[in-house]
């Protein structure tokens, strides 16, 4: 090994964008990022930021930092998304559009992996995070350390994949990158290594978050809230984080062996050595389906919280509601086999999975009965969270009804991998899980930020993405029925298709003016925050804990810890009139810390060195991160008290 | 008129048009899928619509729910402040049993269908036709279909021709990553992999060009991995048969490494003979 190769390993000049397209991409990343480091810098804001929000414990902030990277990532999804469009609306006989096959396959790729790796799961971490404590009556997390960590290697996992824009490119496998392709065989660069360091980094990070709110959950109620006492958001994301404990590890092994195959020549998934590439087909399913439950669960969630609160009437069949969270939660093991029912397995074991697939409907539409039967005999009142409840429910349905047309073992050998089948699972994730989040967003906002979000800006944004997503798929699922197959970057025109496209690619657009709009509705309410200001601490007319406290809610969440007698313990509160005296205590928090971002910024060194074989920089990344955790283990004083005296003044001041 | 109606006309105008135009636009069309060629496609669009059928059952009224709901409990609205009942679930159980045991019943039957279809439906199923069935071994190169007629003794690639109203057995492997083989117009799709063989069954009950696809990405001429399957007339196909055997282009060893090497958009290519122990090589190819 010459020395060049020891330091830089497969790194060299040739791993820089090789065309102008991939240039621009490059160059808007990275001025971006300088663009968000200047700004401070310019303010003199970085201790600040530093101290109050980079290095905070407090779940409230790295929810919205959460957010604040998930929106960024959506950015990125989306721009992935136009391309695609303008591509494939382009891109017919002798014209061969705007991408070449190879940049057009990274960019389908990277666009699942970020949407759903970066932009749901980050979306849904940053509400858990939000408010999961304030609804349980906790002032923090289990293990809000931890918390910490699993966000920054989340921020990683996002730093990891936008680097394969400047340096190297990024797998051309599509997100879940099946072998063969994806072994050295077959796509030797760097770019399958992207995809595994980047998931295997943030993955980790959201295992560790699960553990953890399932912990807090659990263990971190307020007294008096016996599990049956819990609101059905808290309840939706304890089957979401059971399945994260549970799926997630497979996500891990797989990658890792995927990993082993293309960095130490192992012959796990290869074609031939003994390799088994259905083996690989099987496991990525066996985490995938259920991370599709992991995703929609809290998004029901959401709506159970919304929906009562602006039909001003309690959930109906609350325990309807538990029991299917955890059919859904059992059921989503059960089901993995659809993803590929065209892998000629006998007729029996298609048979069984097609059946537990549509058996999964039932517990799903049975919370749709719940929702609409709290509508019934209610006073509704149609602000955005309800609005983006309606527009779920349509489109949601819609898209359940093409799952169970392709859960049918036949309709799906002719529909599988066909646009049909990816217009199903897009109307299932941005219906079910983006609309559930931009409702809870919403809906939560003025209690983070003690503020309303502006209402016009917001029905605007939801028109436009409504309206968008029906021109985006529509067409899609008629293209299935037309033939056409997913990832084409180029067909012929003969086939008919390219009127559907450019329609698609119209409502595409639409969509990219929808979440312009939700950009405008931030900055527009942040303008007139003084107007919109919340001053009750129930901007809604709300019926849980969250509420009970004023706007935007305090470090410690609970001034006083509440103790619960009702489901709605807050609803309860206004009919019987009751108001908990006044009693403080000193409150215990934890210390703020920066470990978290070294060890995530050690594990993007690991990850880096090992995509790119500069093994000094993994062994480096490696050994950092082991000491960052050893030292921070030693580390005494972790917690600072608040003194009753400076709770009992904080409160006053606020009021 | 009242100024707050006016986008939502001018949006549900254009939407109407573009239904209407979308509709005129799909009639003069072609659409696989649902206007099959053949036995097994033409049973699965059945599948398929049975299966739209048994869920508008349930979904038709959970729309009618929703927006009558909506409209009727509208905050302000006549009803809703007779009736609003904060604390509505006194007949909860009975209400609730109702709407798990509604989708139950539909599942039910959908399960039934499930159950029957993937039965009757199986890829590996030998198809019933007039007289018997014809072979046809399928390799998936880099990137391009290569179709082995062992019992003719030819091969062709990224072209493939059958006799109409007789069933085709396809036995089917990789010599590149993994792909799916679908004739959309025929039905059924299925993987097909290096190491393994799958089989399909299909068969077309009137002559014609159909266009073939791979389903399954497979790197980057992925797109181009396209290619004719021609079902003709019976002594059309002996001509064709014998027409190709004429030519002196034989698939050899050679012809074939140089053929798996990967290629983008290749025209479609007949081969007069063909090694018969090819395809069982290319399948051992990959055990270990």
């Amino acid at each position: 090994m010459n020395a060049p190769t020891a330091i830089f390993g497969l790194l060299s000049f040739s791993a820089l964008p090789q065309n102008p397209i991939a240039w621009g991409g490059a160059i808007i990343v990275f001025l971006g990022l300088a663009i968000t480091l200047a700004v401070p810098t310019y303010f003199y804001a970085w201790r600040h930021i530093w101290k109050e929000w980079l290095t905070s414990l407090d779940p409230k902030r790295i929810g919205v930092m959460y957010i604040a990277v998930a929106a960024v990532m959506l950015i990125r999804g989306g721009t992935d998304a136009l391309l695609l469009r303008i591509q494939q609306a382009t891109s017919v006989g002798s014209s061969t559009g705007i991408l070449s096959a190879t940049h057009f396959q990274e960019i389908f790729s990277a666009h699942g992996s970020i949407m759903i790796f970066f932009v749901a799961m980050g979306l849904m971490f940053g509400l858990i995070n939000l408010v999961v404590p304030l609804l349980i009556g906790s002032r923090d997390v289990a293990f809000p350390f931890l918390n910490s960590v699993s966000f920054w290697l989340f921020v990683a996992g996002a730093a990891l994949i936008n680097s394969s824009l400047l340096l190297g490119d990024f797998s051309t496998a599509g997100w879940l990158s099946y072998p063969p392709l994806s072994e050295l065989a077959y796509s030797p660069t760097s770019g399958v290594d992207y995809w595994i360091w980047s998931l295997q980094i943030a993955g980790f990070g959201s295992l560790l978050s699960g553990i953890n709110f399932f912990v807090t959950i659990v263990k971190m109620r307020a007294k008096g809230m016996t599990m049956m006492r819990m609101p059905m958001f808290v309840w939706t994301v304890l089957g979401a984080m059971s399945l994260v404990i549970a799926a997630f590890p497979i996500l891990t092994v797989t990658l890792a062996l995927l990993s082993l195959d293309r960095t130490l020549g192992m012959h796990f998934f290869t074609a031939g050595g003994g390799g088994n590439m259905m083996m690989y087909v099987n496991l990525i399913w066996a985490w995938g389906h259920p991370e599709v439950y992991i995703l929609i669960l809290p998004a029901f969630g959401v709506f159970s919280e919304v929906v009562p609160v602006f039909s001003k009437k309690k959930l109906v069949g609350y325990v309807s509601m538990v029991l299917s969270i955890w059919a859904i939660v059992f059921l989503s093991f059960l089901v993995w086999l659809h993803h590929f029912f065209t892998m000629g397995s006998w007729a029996d074991v298609n048979a069984f999975f097609g059946i537990m697939t549509a058996v999964i409907a039932v517990p799903t539409g049975v919370k749709i009965f719940n929702w609409l039967f709290t509508m019934y005999r209610g006073s509704i009142r149609f602000e955005s969270p309800m609005l983006w409840f309606m527009g779920f429910v349509i489109l949601f349905t819609i898209g359940g009804v093409a799952g169970i047309v392709l859960a049918e073992p036949p309709a799906d050998y002719q529909l599988h991998n066909s646009l049909f089948l990816v217009a199903h699972f897009h109307t299932m994730i941005v219906s079910g899980v983006l609309f559930g989040y931009f409702a809870g967003f919403t809906y939560w906002f003025p209690k983070i930020f003690g503020f309303k979000l502006d209402e016009s800006w917001g029905l605007r944004a939801f028109w436009a993405w409504l309206v968008g997503f029906v021109l985006a798929f529509v067409p899609l699922y008629i293209l299935g029925f037309l033939g056409a197959t997913r990832r084409l970057d180029h067909y012929d025109p003969s086939l008919g298709w390219q009127p559907l496209f450019v329609v698609a690619g119209i409502g595409a657009v639409f969509i990219g003016i929808g979440f312009l709009c939700q950009i405008i509705q931030i900055a527009v309410s942040i303008r007139d925050r003084h107007k919109n200001r919340d001053l009750t601490g129930d901007p809604w007319d709300g019926r849980t804990l969250e509420w009970t406290m004023r706007s935007p809610a305090p470090s410690y969440n609970f001034a006083m810890l509440p103790i619960v007698h009702a489901r709605d313990q807050l609803w309860a509160q206004k009919e019987s009139g009751i108001v908990p005296t006044k009693l403080y205590e000193d409150i215990v928090m934890p210390k703020n810390t920066g470990a978290g971002i070294f060890i995530a910024g050690f594990a993007f060194f690991l990850g880096f060195g090992i995509i790119w074989h500069m093994w000094w920089l993994a062994i480096v990344g490696l050994t950092g991160m082991f000491a960052t955790i050893l030292a921070r283990s030693f580390t005494e004083e972790t917690t600072y008290t608040i003194t009753a005296k400076e709770v009992a003044r904080e409160e006053h001041k606020a009021l | 008129m009242n100024q707050k109606y006016v986008l939502p006309l001018i949006a549900s105008a254009i939407f109407l048009v573009l239904i209407v135009a979308g509709g005129v636009y799909l009639h003069s069309i072609n659409i696989p899928v649902l206007e099959p060629a053949g036995p097994i496609g033409l049973a699965e669009r059945g599948v398929i619509v049975l299966t739209l059928l048994l869920c508008a059952i349930i979904v038709l009224p959970v729309f009618f729910m929703l927006f009558f709901f909506a409209w009727r409990y509208r905050a302000g609205s006549h009803t809703s402040r007779r009736s609003h009942h904060p604390g509505w679930d006194h007949y909860d159980w009975v209400a609730e049993a109702v709407w798990w045991l509604v989708p139950s019943v539909i599942i039910f039957f959908l399960s039934i269908l499930a159950w029957q279809s993937s039965h009757a439906l199986d890829p590996y199923n030998a198809i019933q036709g007039s007289g018997p069935a014809i072979t046809i071994d399928v390799v998936a190169l880099d990137w391009k279909w290569l179709f082995i007629y062992p019992d003719q003794g030819i091969a062709s690639v990224n072209l493939v021709e059958f006799p109409t109203d007789t069933p085709v057995h396809f036995n089917l492997t990789a010599d590149a990553p993994m792909n799916s083989f679908w004739i959309p117009q025929l039905g059924s799709q299925i993987m097909v992999m290096p190491g393994m063989n799958t089989q399909l069954n299909l068969m077309a009950d009137r002559d014609g060009d159909f266009n073939g696809f791979s389903a399954q990405i497979s790197g980057e001429g992925f797109s181009g991995m396209t290619f004719d399957a021609k079902s003709v007339p019976h002594a059309d196909f002996d001509q064709w048969v014998a027409l190709v055997k004429r030519t002196d282009n034989p698939l050899s060893p050679a012809t074939y490494a140089a053929l798996a090497q990967p290629s983008e958009n290749n025209p479609p290519e007949t081969f007069s003979s063909v090694d018969s122990s090819l395809y069982t090589a290319v399948v051992n190819k990959y055990m270990p």
